[in-house]
């Protein structure tokens, strides 16, 4: 074949379609991800959301759309930290990154992937807990509330995206699990998505407000009426806790790159 | 690319494939930077220690990489080729060691690349495997695609390649065809076995290379075996038994790098 005679590159939206398409059926295969991410926030709604659905806040907002609105963030965050945390881990202990790195994938690309394939695992999961709510706690919005919330929660999840990036590059493969546990669990119990912060002891009232869950909780509670900030300063910490933690990761990635490659 | 462990292949293979960047010099491939994409489209990579995922199969992981070329292979015939027909449907996870070698072999050549890079291919590959992969390399160079595969076995060396360049501790220490590689270094090999053992003296300074002395045992490469065994007669070493052989690439191989040392104190 004389060159010249096919094209110098493939197109990168195939590309990007093809690759998310694998994505999301690697992550289908692995049922101890796919669905623990689905399960995990039905679950703890049950727990610690249904018992109070007919409670109402002292702003007159019904408390199991609160917690709907809660467990809704919890879940997408979820979704990322894990995702993108244990993701990441488990590639870089198999070294599937050597390989990539040779091939004409724009890593561009192979990131983008990854996000659609996690936005949709978002999605699913939204999807369900807000079904669930519904039929089996019987909780009352508009759709346009919910379509709202999930469009708010799916846009706002970038901080959590780079959060997990963080934990996939400075731990270890057996280390990433532990590690998105030990720090989503108790950033989302602090932030006020388990249980109100009006309920939880006062220093953690204190120190929610700086804390990226919580913000992140303003965008889902608004959508139902119960924010207490404007979009803009919710945004504002998001933005900023992602410029934090992506910045965690690039050192750890620059420090490996060195280590690997240098 | 021949050398020992060590040597430096991965270190080269890694340059030119802008893994790594040189402390010096630069490194181009098709006039492009080695990292440009459109370089990059035109190699098929096979690296020693890079893994995949376990729960794609066979066809399916091939399909993807597929996608990143711009004219592609048809995915039966690049898992064909890899001798990997049976197994196409196969999750990865459940291939043999030298099965999953064969897989990275697919992913190289799925691409329909220019250059192919291959980091110690055969390594874990059964016989079969091996067969299966030199047949197709065959066919790959006869296409007109070049090849450029380390490794540290000479006969796969010898068997596979055109054009064999000897790198050891970073340095190249040959850069010839097997035949000009065998020409240019000690052509016979000789074996002795002396009636007592021999002293360091004994064996210095002679037209040859000594490869290996154990007490009365010795063996040595030389293009002038005569002139050897004339001159150990005149220092009055007394031969028991003797072996003049031709040198096979191994010791050729052997004198080579062992040229390149800094002598032995």
């Amino acid at each position: 074949m004389t060159p010249g005679a096919r094209p110098e590159l493939a197109p990168l939206g195939r590309m990007l379609a093809v690759q998310a398409r694998s994505e999301m059926r690697m992550r289908w295969r692995i049922p101890a991800f796919s669905v623990t991410i689905v399960a995990l926030p039905v679950l703890f709604f049950t727990f610690f959301g249904l018992p109070y659905i007919k409670q109402t806040l002292p702003n007159g907002i019904n408390l199991g759309a609160y917690l709907l609105a809660s467990f809704a963030a919890y879940s997408v965050g979820s979704v990322m930290v894990f995702g993108f945390g244990i993701g990441v881990a488990t590639e870089r202990g198999l070294k599937v990154d050597v390989l990539m790195r040779a091939t004409p994938l724009p890593p561009l690309i192979a990131i983008l992937a990854k996000v659609l394939n996690a936005l949709a695992y978002a999605l699913l999961s939204l999807v369900v807990l807000i079904i669930y709510g519904v039929i089996v706690g019987g909780i009352r919005q508009d759709l346009v509330v919910w379509l709202d919330m999930i469009a708010r929660l799916l846009a706002g999840s970038v901080p959590f995206i780079a959060l997990g990036f963080a934990i996939g590059y400075t731990c270890g493969p057996n280390v990433a699990p532990a590690a998105a546990n030990l720090v989503y669990l108790p950033l989302s119990f602090a932030s006020g998505l388990f249980l109100p912060l009006s309920q939880l002891p006062g220093f953690v009232r204190t120190v929610a407000p700086y804390l990226p869950a919580y913000h992140y909780g303003q965008l889902a509670w608004s959508a139902v009426g119960a924010g207490t900030e404007p979009m803009l300063v919710s945004l504002a910490w998001l933005a900023g806790y992602t410029a934090f933690f992506l910045a965690i990761a690039f050192r750890a990635y620059r420090r490996e790159e060195s280590r690997k490659f240098g | 690319m021949l050398g020992p462990n060590g040597a430096g292949k991965t270190t080269s293979i890694s340059l030119m494939l802008g893994l790594r960047q040189p402390t010096a010099g630069q490194v181009r491939l098709f006039g492009l930077p080695p990292t440009d994409r459109r370089a990059r489209s035109r190699c098929g990579v096979m690296l020693q220690e890079s893994g995949t995922t376990s729960v794609l199969t066979v066809r399916e992981i091939v399909d993807v990489f597929r996608v990143y070329y711009p004219a592609p292979l048809p995915a039966e015939r690049a898992i064909a080729m890899a001798g990997l027909a049976e197994q196409a449907a196969m999750r990865i996870g459940a291939l043999s060691g030298g099965q999953r070698q064969r897989l990275y072999f697919a992913l190289a050549i799925c691409g329909d690349p220019d250059v192919l890079f291959l980091d110690e291919p055969t390594v874990g590959m059964d016989v079969e495997a091996r067969r299966a992969f030199v047949s197709s390399i065959q066919t790959l160079a006869a296409a007109g695609k070049t090849i450029v595969f380390t490794s540290h076995y000479l006969r796969e060396a010898e068997e596979l390649a055109r054009r064999i360049i000897v790198i050891d501790h970073g340095t190249v220490i040959a850069d010839a065809s097997p035949q000009e590689l065998k020409a240019a270094v000690p052509g016979k090999k000789i074996t002795l076995v002396a009636g007592r053992p021999f002293t360091p003296a004994e064996l210095e300074s002679l037209p040859a290379s000594v490869l290996a002395v154990t007490g009365e045992r010795a063996s040595l490469l030389s293009n002038e075996p005569v002139a050897v065994l004339r001159e150990l007669f005149r220092r009055g070493v007394d031969v028991l038994d003797l072996e003049v052989t031709g040198a096979d690439l191994e010791e050729a191989f052997l004198a080579l790098t062992r040229r390149a040392e800094p002598a032995a104190p």
